[in-house]
Protein backbone atom coordinates (compact mmCIF):
# COMPACT_ATOMS: atom_id res chain seq x y z
CA UNK A 1 0.00 0.00 0.00
CA UNK A 2 1.34 3.36 -0.93
CA UNK A 3 -0.64 5.60 1.06
CA UNK A 4 1.02 8.74 -0.92
CA UNK A 5 -1.28 7.80 -3.65
CA UNK A 6 -4.25 7.85 -1.43
CA UNK A 7 -3.67 10.82 -0.02
CA UNK A 8 -2.45 12.42 -3.03
CA UNK A 9 -5.99 11.55 -4.83
CA UNK A 10 -8.36 12.17 -1.53
CA UNK A 11 -9.56 15.82 -3.21
CA UNK A 12 -10.46 13.46 -6.29
CA UNK A 13 -12.40 10.78 -3.60
CA UNK A 14 -14.18 13.51 -1.67
CA UNK A 15 -15.34 14.98 -5.31
CA UNK A 16 -16.46 11.37 -5.74
CA UNK A 17 -18.13 10.95 -2.64
CA UNK A 18 -19.75 14.10 -3.06
CA UNK A 19 -21.67 12.56 -6.53
CA UNK A 20 -22.22 9.26 -4.74
CA UNK A 21 -23.93 11.10 -2.02
CA UNK A 22 -26.38 13.10 -4.15
CA UNK A 23 -26.93 10.56 -6.99
CA UNK A 24 -28.28 7.54 -4.27
CA UNK A 25 -29.81 10.47 -1.51
CA UNK A 26 -32.08 11.96 -4.57
CA UNK A 27 -32.76 8.90 -6.33
CA UNK A 28 -34.03 7.14 -3.12
CA UNK A 29 -36.19 10.29 -2.04
CA UNK A 30 -37.75 10.18 -5.13
CA UNK A 31 -37.89 7.19 -5.32
CA UNK A 32 -39.74 6.41 -2.16
CA UNK A 33 -42.09 9.48 -2.73
CA UNK A 34 -43.16 7.64 -6.38
CA UNK A 35 -42.89 4.00 -4.57
CA UNK A 36 -46.45 5.53 -2.44
CA UNK A 37 -48.67 6.15 -4.71
CA UNK A 38 -47.48 2.96 -6.49
CA UNK A 39 -47.66 0.63 -3.81
CA UNK A 40 -51.32 1.38 -3.01
CA UNK A 41 -52.02 1.01 -7.12
CA UNK A 42 -50.28 -2.55 -7.17
CA UNK A 43 -52.66 -4.03 -4.45
CA UNK A 44 -55.35 -2.25 -5.85
CA UNK A 45 -58.03 -5.65 -6.95
CA UNK A 46 -59.13 -3.34 -10.55
CA UNK A 47 -56.52 -5.03 -13.14
CA UNK A 48 -56.53 -1.87 -14.96
CA UNK A 49 -54.60 -0.35 -12.25
CA UNK A 50 -52.95 -2.90 -10.42
CA UNK A 51 -51.38 -4.51 -14.11
CA UNK A 52 -49.26 -1.58 -15.48
CA UNK A 53 -47.72 -1.27 -12.03
CA UNK A 54 -47.04 -5.10 -11.84
CA UNK A 55 -45.40 -5.20 -15.63
CA UNK A 56 -43.49 -1.89 -14.38
CA UNK A 57 -41.86 -3.59 -10.77
CA UNK A 58 -41.59 -6.95 -13.18
CA UNK A 59 -39.35 -4.85 -15.91
CA UNK A 60 -37.02 -3.12 -13.43
CA UNK A 61 -36.71 -6.26 -10.72
CA UNK A 62 -36.36 -8.60 -13.19
CA UNK A 63 -33.27 -7.17 -15.65
CA UNK A 64 -30.48 -6.06 -14.41
CA UNK A 65 -29.52 -2.38 -13.40
CA UNK A 66 -26.53 -1.72 -15.56
CA UNK A 67 -28.65 -2.74 -18.58
CA UNK A 68 -31.35 -0.44 -17.43
CA UNK A 69 -28.97 2.03 -17.24
CA UNK A 70 -27.83 1.48 -20.82
CA UNK A 71 -31.04 1.30 -22.23
CA UNK A 72 -31.73 5.20 -20.60
CA UNK A 73 -28.52 6.21 -21.39
CA UNK A 74 -27.81 5.10 -24.65
CA UNK A 75 -30.97 4.31 -25.90
CA UNK A 76 -32.70 8.04 -25.23
CA UNK A 77 -29.44 9.41 -26.86
CA UNK A 78 -31.09 7.89 -29.95
CA UNK A 79 -33.54 10.19 -30.58
CA UNK A 80 -32.51 13.27 -32.38
CA UNK A 81 -35.20 15.30 -30.96
CA UNK A 82 -33.32 14.91 -27.39
CA UNK A 83 -30.67 17.02 -28.79
CA UNK A 84 -32.50 20.06 -29.88
CA UNK A 85 -32.84 20.18 -26.17
CA UNK A 86 -30.28 20.60 -25.13
CA UNK A 87 -29.75 24.53 -25.37
CA UNK A 88 -32.78 24.41 -23.18
CA UNK A 89 -31.94 22.03 -20.89
CA UNK A 90 -28.37 21.13 -20.68
CA UNK A 91 -28.66 19.09 -17.76
CA UNK A 92 -29.84 16.26 -20.70
CA UNK A 93 -26.32 16.42 -21.85
CA UNK A 94 -24.87 15.36 -18.24
CA UNK A 95 -24.56 11.49 -17.64
CA UNK A 96 -25.23 11.61 -14.35
CA UNK A 97 -28.99 13.02 -15.35
CA UNK A 98 -29.43 9.28 -16.98
CA UNK A 99 -27.91 7.43 -13.98
CA UNK A 100 -30.10 8.88 -11.75
CA UNK A 101 -33.06 8.53 -14.15
CA UNK A 102 -32.36 4.73 -14.19
CA UNK A 103 -31.49 4.56 -10.41
CA UNK A 104 -34.88 6.22 -9.37
CA UNK A 105 -37.14 3.74 -11.27
CA UNK A 106 -34.99 1.05 -10.02
CA UNK A 107 -35.20 1.88 -6.67
CA UNK A 108 -39.32 3.00 -7.20
CA UNK A 109 -40.15 -0.76 -8.58
CA UNK A 110 -38.16 -2.56 -5.47
CA UNK A 111 -39.58 0.05 -2.78
CA UNK A 112 -43.06 -0.35 -4.37
CA UNK A 113 -43.42 -4.08 -4.01
CA UNK A 114 -41.95 -3.98 -0.62
CA UNK A 115 -44.07 -1.40 0.44
CA UNK A 116 -47.01 -3.47 -1.27
CA UNK A 117 -45.89 -6.58 0.77
CA UNK A 118 -45.74 -4.41 4.08
CA UNK A 119 -49.82 -3.45 2.79
CA UNK A 120 -50.58 -6.80 1.86
CA UNK A 121 -50.28 -7.78 5.99
CA UNK A 122 -51.66 -5.39 7.59
CA UNK A 123 -53.99 -6.68 10.06
CA UNK A 124 -57.39 -6.42 9.36
CA UNK A 125 -58.70 -5.42 12.21
CA UNK A 126 -56.77 -2.24 11.77
CA UNK A 127 -58.57 -1.39 8.35
CA UNK A 128 -61.98 -2.31 10.06
CA UNK A 129 -61.64 -0.50 13.25
CA UNK A 130 -60.72 3.00 10.30
CA UNK A 131 -63.56 2.06 9.10
CA UNK A 132 -65.45 1.51 11.28
CA UNK A 133 -64.54 4.99 12.44
CA UNK A 134 -65.87 6.16 9.12
CA UNK A 135 -62.48 7.05 7.89
CA UNK A 136 -62.13 7.68 3.94
CA UNK A 137 -60.00 5.49 1.99
CA UNK A 138 -57.35 8.76 1.67
CA UNK A 139 -57.82 9.46 5.31
CA UNK A 140 -57.37 5.64 6.19
CA UNK A 141 -54.00 5.42 3.82
CA UNK A 142 -53.28 8.40 5.99
CA UNK A 143 -53.77 7.91 9.21
CA UNK A 144 -53.91 3.83 9.10
CA UNK A 145 -52.39 2.41 6.68
CA UNK A 146 -48.95 3.69 5.85
CA UNK A 147 -47.84 4.18 9.16
CA UNK A 148 -48.33 0.91 9.99
CA UNK A 149 -47.66 -0.37 6.92
CA UNK A 150 -44.18 1.65 6.29
CA UNK A 151 -43.17 0.99 10.03
CA UNK A 152 -42.98 -2.98 9.24
CA UNK A 153 -40.79 -2.45 5.92
CA UNK A 154 -38.49 -0.01 7.60
CA UNK A 155 -36.10 -3.35 7.55
CA UNK A 156 -36.91 -4.43 4.31
CA UNK A 157 -36.25 -0.92 2.70
CA UNK A 158 -32.78 -0.36 5.13
CA UNK A 159 -31.80 -3.32 2.69
CA UNK A 160 -33.04 -1.67 -0.34
CA UNK A 161 -31.20 1.68 0.50
CA UNK A 162 -27.53 -0.13 1.41
CA UNK A 163 -28.52 -2.05 -2.41
CA UNK A 164 -29.07 1.22 -4.14
CA UNK A 165 -25.70 2.59 -2.26
CA UNK A 166 -24.20 -0.18 -4.13
CA UNK A 167 -25.92 -0.21 -6.99
CA UNK A 168 -24.54 3.76 -7.99
CA UNK A 169 -21.09 2.55 -8.27
CA UNK A 170 -22.74 1.61 -11.72
CA UNK A 171 -22.64 5.06 -12.81
CA UNK A 172 -19.17 5.45 -13.25
CA UNK A 173 -19.70 2.82 -16.30
CA UNK A 174 -21.48 5.67 -17.98
CA UNK A 175 -18.46 8.20 -17.39
CA UNK A 176 -20.00 9.67 -14.05
CA UNK A 177 -17.02 11.02 -11.61
CA UNK A 178 -18.82 8.94 -8.74
CA UNK A 179 -16.65 6.97 -6.09
CA UNK A 180 -15.54 4.26 -7.82
CA UNK A 181 -15.35 6.76 -10.96
CA UNK A 182 -12.65 7.98 -8.46
CA UNK A 183 -11.13 4.77 -7.89
CA UNK A 184 -10.85 4.07 -11.70
CA UNK A 185 -9.46 7.32 -12.35
CA UNK A 186 -6.76 6.80 -9.62
CA UNK A 187 -6.22 2.92 -11.10
CA UNK A 188 -5.25 4.22 -14.68
CA UNK A 189 -2.95 7.10 -13.31
CA UNK A 190 -1.04 5.46 -11.03
CA UNK A 191 -1.63 1.55 -11.77
CA UNK A 192 -2.21 1.09 -8.52
CA UNK A 193 -5.17 -1.40 -8.26
CA UNK A 194 -5.70 -2.20 -4.58
CA UNK A 195 -4.81 1.58 -3.47
CA UNK A 196 -7.32 3.05 -5.77
CA UNK A 197 -10.33 0.37 -5.34
CA UNK A 198 -9.21 -0.43 -1.05
CA UNK A 199 -10.01 2.95 -0.74
CA UNK A 200 -13.36 3.28 -2.70
CA UNK A 201 -14.22 0.16 -0.44
CA UNK A 202 -13.43 2.06 2.85
CA UNK A 203 -15.79 4.70 2.18
CA UNK A 204 -18.30 2.49 0.58
CA UNK A 205 -18.15 0.47 3.78
CA UNK A 206 -18.56 3.46 6.21
CA UNK A 207 -21.57 4.58 4.31
CA UNK A 208 -23.07 1.60 4.32
CA UNK A 209 -22.25 1.74 8.26
CA UNK A 210 -23.96 5.10 8.33
CA UNK A 211 -27.30 3.92 6.95
CA UNK A 212 -27.45 0.69 8.88
CA UNK A 213 -27.06 2.95 12.23
CA UNK A 214 -29.64 5.51 10.83
CA UNK A 215 -32.32 2.80 10.25
CA UNK A 216 -31.47 1.29 13.62
CA UNK A 217 -32.05 4.72 15.17
CA UNK A 218 -35.46 4.95 12.78
CA UNK A 219 -36.49 1.58 13.96
CA UNK A 220 -36.00 2.15 17.45
CA UNK A 221 -38.22 5.01 17.09
CA UNK A 222 -40.85 4.19 14.95
CA UNK A 223 -40.81 0.11 16.12
CA UNK A 224 -40.71 1.16 20.01
CA UNK A 225 -43.78 -1.51 20.53
CA UNK A 226 -42.62 -4.08 18.21
CA UNK A 227 -39.74 -4.53 20.13
CA UNK A 228 -39.90 -6.69 23.35
CA UNK A 229 -38.90 -5.05 26.39
CA UNK A 230 -36.47 -6.39 28.66
CA UNK A 231 -37.53 -6.79 32.51
CA UNK A 232 -41.02 -7.90 32.09
CA UNK A 233 -42.32 -10.72 32.69
CA UNK A 234 -44.07 -13.01 30.34
CA UNK A 235 -47.34 -13.93 31.35
CA UNK A 236 -48.00 -16.30 28.49
CA UNK A 237 -45.60 -19.10 29.67
CA UNK A 238 -45.92 -23.14 28.43
CA UNK B 1 -40.88 -6.83 -34.18
CA UNK B 2 -37.23 -6.32 -33.23
CA UNK B 3 -34.60 -6.04 -36.21
CA UNK B 4 -31.84 -7.16 -34.79
CA UNK B 5 -29.53 -6.87 -37.65
CA UNK B 6 -27.94 -10.41 -37.63
CA UNK B 7 -26.54 -9.77 -34.40
CA UNK B 8 -29.19 -12.08 -32.70
CA UNK B 9 -27.35 -14.86 -32.74
CA UNK B 10 -24.39 -13.71 -31.42
CA UNK B 11 -25.99 -11.84 -28.42
CA UNK B 12 -28.81 -14.40 -26.94
CA UNK B 13 -27.01 -18.21 -27.97
CA UNK B 14 -23.13 -16.58 -27.62
CA UNK B 15 -23.96 -14.15 -24.94
CA UNK B 16 -26.12 -15.93 -23.37
CA UNK B 17 -24.04 -18.87 -23.02
CA UNK B 18 -21.77 -16.94 -21.21
CA UNK B 19 -23.72 -15.65 -19.54
CA UNK B 20 -25.54 -18.79 -18.59
CA UNK B 21 -21.81 -20.48 -17.63
CA UNK B 22 -20.84 -17.62 -15.03
CA UNK B 23 -24.15 -17.35 -13.47
CA UNK B 24 -23.79 -21.24 -12.81
CA UNK B 25 -20.52 -21.21 -12.10
CA UNK B 26 -20.18 -18.46 -9.21
CA UNK B 27 -23.28 -20.37 -8.01
CA UNK B 28 -21.37 -23.40 -7.25
CA UNK B 29 -18.79 -21.47 -5.91
CA UNK B 30 -21.33 -19.36 -3.56
CA UNK B 31 -22.80 -22.46 -2.48
CA UNK B 32 -19.60 -24.17 -1.35
CA UNK B 33 -18.51 -20.70 0.03
CA UNK B 34 -21.88 -20.05 1.73
CA UNK B 35 -22.18 -23.35 3.24
CA UNK B 36 -18.33 -23.72 5.04
CA UNK B 37 -18.72 -19.59 6.12
CA UNK B 38 -21.92 -20.35 7.76
CA UNK B 39 -20.59 -23.90 9.60
CA UNK B 40 -18.02 -21.50 10.66
CA UNK B 41 -20.57 -19.04 12.28
CA UNK B 42 -21.87 -21.92 13.69
CA UNK B 43 -18.97 -23.22 14.96
CA UNK B 44 -17.27 -22.61 18.77
CA UNK B 45 -14.06 -21.39 17.30
CA UNK B 46 -14.05 -17.95 17.97
CA UNK B 47 -11.03 -17.64 15.11
CA UNK B 48 -13.89 -19.00 12.88
CA UNK B 49 -16.51 -17.43 13.81
CA UNK B 50 -14.57 -13.88 13.67
CA UNK B 51 -13.39 -14.66 9.98
CA UNK B 52 -16.75 -15.47 9.20
CA UNK B 53 -18.21 -12.09 9.96
CA UNK B 54 -15.37 -10.45 8.76
CA UNK B 55 -16.00 -12.07 5.35
CA UNK B 56 -19.76 -11.56 5.47
CA UNK B 57 -19.48 -7.70 6.75
CA UNK B 58 -17.20 -6.43 4.54
CA UNK B 59 -18.77 -8.20 1.33
CA UNK B 60 -21.98 -6.99 2.18
CA UNK B 61 -20.48 -3.56 2.97
CA UNK B 62 -18.45 -2.84 -1.08
CA UNK B 63 -20.46 -2.47 -3.63
CA UNK B 64 -20.21 -5.96 -6.48
CA UNK B 65 -18.32 -3.56 -9.05
CA UNK B 66 -16.05 -2.53 -6.56
CA UNK B 67 -14.87 -5.75 -5.18
CA UNK B 68 -14.87 -7.17 -8.93
CA UNK B 69 -12.55 -4.12 -9.88
CA UNK B 70 -10.09 -4.58 -7.18
CA UNK B 71 -9.72 -8.96 -8.32
CA UNK B 72 -9.10 -7.91 -11.80
CA UNK B 73 -6.66 -5.32 -11.36
CA UNK B 74 -5.39 -6.27 -8.13
CA UNK B 75 -5.21 -9.86 -9.13
CA UNK B 76 -2.87 -8.74 -12.38
CA UNK B 77 -0.71 -7.07 -10.37
CA UNK B 78 -0.48 -9.34 -7.14
CA UNK B 79 0.14 -12.57 -10.05
CA UNK B 80 2.93 -10.54 -11.82
CA UNK B 81 4.72 -8.88 -9.14
CA UNK B 82 4.89 -12.41 -7.11
CA UNK B 83 7.93 -13.64 -9.21
CA UNK B 84 9.82 -10.80 -8.08
CA UNK B 85 8.74 -11.21 -4.12
CA UNK B 86 9.40 -15.04 -4.63
CA UNK B 87 12.88 -14.35 -6.00
CA UNK B 88 13.77 -11.32 -3.29
CA UNK B 89 12.30 -13.89 -0.63
CA UNK B 90 14.80 -16.88 -1.78
CA UNK B 91 17.58 -14.23 -1.85
CA UNK B 92 17.41 -12.98 1.65
CA UNK B 93 17.19 -16.95 2.80
CA UNK B 94 19.34 -18.76 0.46
CA UNK B 95 22.23 -15.35 -0.73
CA UNK B 96 22.39 -14.41 -4.26
CA UNK B 97 23.87 -17.89 -6.40
CA UNK B 98 20.43 -19.57 -5.33
CA UNK B 99 18.39 -16.30 -6.59
CA UNK B 100 20.13 -16.59 -10.03
CA UNK B 101 19.58 -20.84 -10.06
CA UNK B 102 15.87 -19.99 -9.35
CA UNK B 103 15.28 -17.39 -11.30
CA UNK B 104 14.22 -19.60 -14.94
CA UNK B 105 11.55 -21.51 -12.75
CA UNK B 106 9.97 -18.29 -11.58
CA UNK B 107 10.19 -16.53 -14.94
CA UNK B 108 6.78 -16.88 -16.32
CA UNK B 109 6.32 -13.79 -18.14
CA UNK B 110 3.33 -11.67 -18.13
CA UNK B 111 0.12 -13.36 -16.98
CA UNK B 112 -3.12 -11.46 -17.56
CA UNK B 113 -6.41 -12.49 -15.89
CA UNK B 114 -8.55 -14.17 -16.96
CA UNK B 115 -11.89 -12.23 -16.65
CA UNK B 116 -13.68 -14.80 -16.70
CA UNK B 117 -11.89 -15.90 -13.51
CA UNK B 118 -12.19 -12.63 -12.22
CA UNK B 119 -15.30 -12.70 -12.32
CA UNK B 120 -16.64 -15.73 -11.37
CA UNK B 121 -14.82 -15.81 -8.62
CA UNK B 122 -15.94 -11.81 -7.11
CA UNK B 123 -19.26 -13.24 -8.11
CA UNK B 124 -18.63 -16.45 -6.32
CA UNK B 125 -17.42 -14.74 -3.45
CA UNK B 126 -20.17 -11.59 -3.17
CA UNK B 127 -22.65 -14.45 -3.02
CA UNK B 128 -20.80 -16.93 -0.75
CA UNK B 129 -21.48 -14.10 2.31
CA UNK B 130 -24.97 -13.65 1.72
CA UNK B 131 -25.80 -17.47 0.93
CA UNK B 132 -23.61 -18.46 4.64
CA UNK B 133 -27.18 -16.40 5.96
CA UNK B 134 -29.64 -18.19 4.45
CA UNK B 135 -27.92 -21.62 5.03
CA UNK B 136 -27.01 -20.32 9.20
CA UNK B 137 -30.52 -19.90 9.29
CA UNK B 138 -31.62 -22.77 7.58
CA UNK B 139 -29.10 -25.33 9.80
CA UNK B 140 -30.59 -23.65 12.86
CA UNK B 141 -33.97 -24.56 11.75
CA UNK B 142 -33.16 -28.27 11.31
CA UNK B 143 -34.29 -30.21 14.82
CA UNK B 144 -31.71 -30.73 16.89
CA UNK B 145 -33.51 -34.01 17.92
CA UNK B 146 -32.36 -35.54 14.64
CA UNK B 147 -29.18 -34.45 14.35
CA UNK B 148 -28.39 -35.76 17.88
CA UNK B 149 -30.29 -39.09 16.64
CA UNK B 150 -28.11 -39.52 13.79
CA UNK B 151 -25.14 -38.88 16.05
CA UNK B 152 -26.42 -41.70 18.23
CA UNK B 153 -26.78 -44.13 15.66
CA UNK B 154 -23.09 -43.68 14.86
CA UNK B 155 -22.86 -41.50 11.65
CA UNK B 156 -20.15 -39.77 11.03
CA UNK B 157 -20.42 -35.84 10.67
CA UNK B 158 -20.29 -36.23 6.26
CA UNK B 159 -22.78 -38.70 6.50
CA UNK B 160 -25.24 -36.48 8.81
CA UNK B 161 -24.51 -33.14 6.53
CA UNK B 162 -25.15 -35.86 3.63
CA UNK B 163 -28.13 -38.18 4.95
CA UNK B 164 -29.89 -35.56 7.90
CA UNK B 165 -28.62 -32.24 7.74
CA UNK B 166 -28.87 -31.66 4.31
CA UNK B 167 -32.17 -32.49 2.91
CA UNK B 168 -34.01 -30.89 5.68
CA UNK B 169 -31.70 -27.93 5.62
CA UNK B 170 -32.65 -27.61 1.66
CA UNK B 171 -36.73 -26.85 2.06
CA UNK B 172 -35.69 -23.84 4.63
CA UNK B 173 -33.13 -22.65 2.88
CA UNK B 174 -34.69 -22.51 -0.77
CA UNK B 175 -36.80 -19.30 -0.45
CA UNK B 176 -34.21 -17.29 0.52
CA UNK B 177 -31.36 -19.30 -2.07
CA UNK B 178 -33.82 -18.84 -5.09
CA UNK B 179 -33.65 -14.90 -4.29
CA UNK B 180 -30.15 -15.28 -4.18
CA UNK B 181 -30.14 -16.92 -7.82
CA UNK B 182 -32.21 -14.26 -9.11
CA UNK B 183 -30.27 -11.40 -8.16
CA UNK B 184 -27.09 -13.20 -8.73
CA UNK B 185 -28.19 -14.00 -12.20
CA UNK B 186 -28.96 -9.91 -12.88
CA UNK B 187 -24.81 -9.67 -11.26
CA UNK B 188 -23.53 -11.73 -14.34
CA UNK B 189 -24.03 -8.46 -16.46
CA UNK B 190 -21.44 -6.74 -14.11
CA UNK B 191 -18.48 -8.55 -16.21
CA UNK B 192 -18.95 -7.06 -19.37
CA UNK B 193 -17.17 -4.17 -17.83
CA UNK B 194 -14.32 -6.06 -17.36
CA UNK B 195 -14.32 -6.99 -21.11
CA UNK B 196 -16.30 -10.83 -20.87
CA UNK B 197 -18.29 -11.06 -24.18
CA UNK B 198 -21.70 -12.15 -21.99
CA UNK B 199 -24.62 -11.08 -23.56
CA UNK B 200 -24.37 -7.45 -21.74
CA UNK B 201 -20.88 -6.97 -24.18
CA UNK B 202 -21.85 -8.22 -27.09
CA UNK B 203 -25.46 -6.26 -27.63
CA UNK B 204 -23.13 -3.53 -26.79
CA UNK B 205 -20.69 -4.16 -29.56
CA UNK B 206 -23.81 -4.71 -31.64
CA UNK B 207 -25.52 -0.92 -30.46
CA UNK B 208 -21.81 0.46 -31.32
CA UNK B 209 -22.19 -1.00 -34.75
CA UNK B 210 -25.38 -0.09 -35.86
CA UNK B 211 -26.26 2.76 -33.80
CA UNK B 212 -29.35 1.36 -32.18
CA UNK B 213 -28.59 0.68 -28.95
CA UNK B 214 -32.38 1.12 -27.75
CA UNK B 215 -33.17 -2.15 -30.02
CA UNK B 216 -30.28 -4.74 -28.19
CA UNK B 217 -30.24 -3.69 -24.69
CA UNK B 218 -34.29 -4.22 -24.86
CA UNK B 219 -33.17 -7.40 -26.63
CA UNK B 220 -30.74 -8.44 -23.55
CA UNK B 221 -33.53 -7.06 -20.86
CA UNK B 222 -35.71 -9.52 -22.43
CA UNK B 223 -33.40 -12.23 -22.15
CA UNK B 224 -33.24 -11.47 -18.27
CA UNK B 225 -36.79 -11.35 -17.92
CA UNK B 226 -37.64 -14.35 -19.86
CA UNK B 227 -34.19 -16.05 -17.30
CA UNK B 228 -36.13 -14.64 -14.28
CA UNK B 229 -39.76 -16.41 -15.39
CA UNK B 230 -38.25 -19.73 -16.21
CA UNK B 231 -36.06 -19.50 -12.72
CA UNK B 232 -39.04 -18.65 -10.51
CA UNK B 233 -40.64 -21.43 -11.85
CA UNK B 234 -38.17 -23.90 -11.64
CA UNK B 235 -37.96 -23.09 -8.04
CA UNK B 236 -41.57 -23.61 -7.30
CA UNK B 237 -41.17 -27.39 -8.48
CA UNK B 238 -38.06 -27.45 -6.37
CA UNK B 239 -39.24 -26.56 -3.08
CA UNK B 240 -42.18 -28.91 -3.67
CA UNK B 241 -39.51 -31.72 -3.95
CA UNK B 242 -37.55 -30.57 -0.95
CA UNK B 243 -41.27 -29.86 0.67
CA UNK B 244 -42.79 -33.57 1.10
CA UNK B 245 -45.20 -33.95 3.37
CA UNK B 246 -45.20 -30.58 4.54
CA UNK B 247 -48.82 -28.79 3.97
CA UNK B 248 -48.75 -25.63 2.04
CA UNK B 249 -50.99 -22.62 3.20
Amino acid sequence: MEFDIIFESLPLYLDGLMTTLWLVGLSVVIGFVLALPLSVMRISENPLINRPVQAFTFFFRGTPLLVQMFMIYYGFGQFEILKSWYSIAPILKQASFYALIAFTLNTAAYTTEIFAGAIKQMPVGEIEAARACGMSSGLMLRRIIFPSALRRALPAYANEVIFMLHGSALASVITVIDLTGAARLVQSDYYAPFEAFVTAGFFYLVLTFMIVWFFRLLEKRFNRHLTRQTGVTMVTGQ
Amino acid sequence: MLDLQGYGQSIIVTGGAVTLSVAVISLTIALCLGFLTALAKLSNSLVLRSFATLYTTLIRGIPDLVLMLLIFFGGQVLVNSLPDQILALIGALFGQDAREVAKPWVDWGYIDINPFIAGTLTIGLIFGAYMAETFRGAILAVDRGMLEAAEAYGMTPVQITRRILGPQMMRHALPSLGNNWLVLMKTTALVSIIGLDDMVRKSKIAAGATGDPMTFYSVVALVFLALTSVSIWGLKRLEDYYSPGVGRV
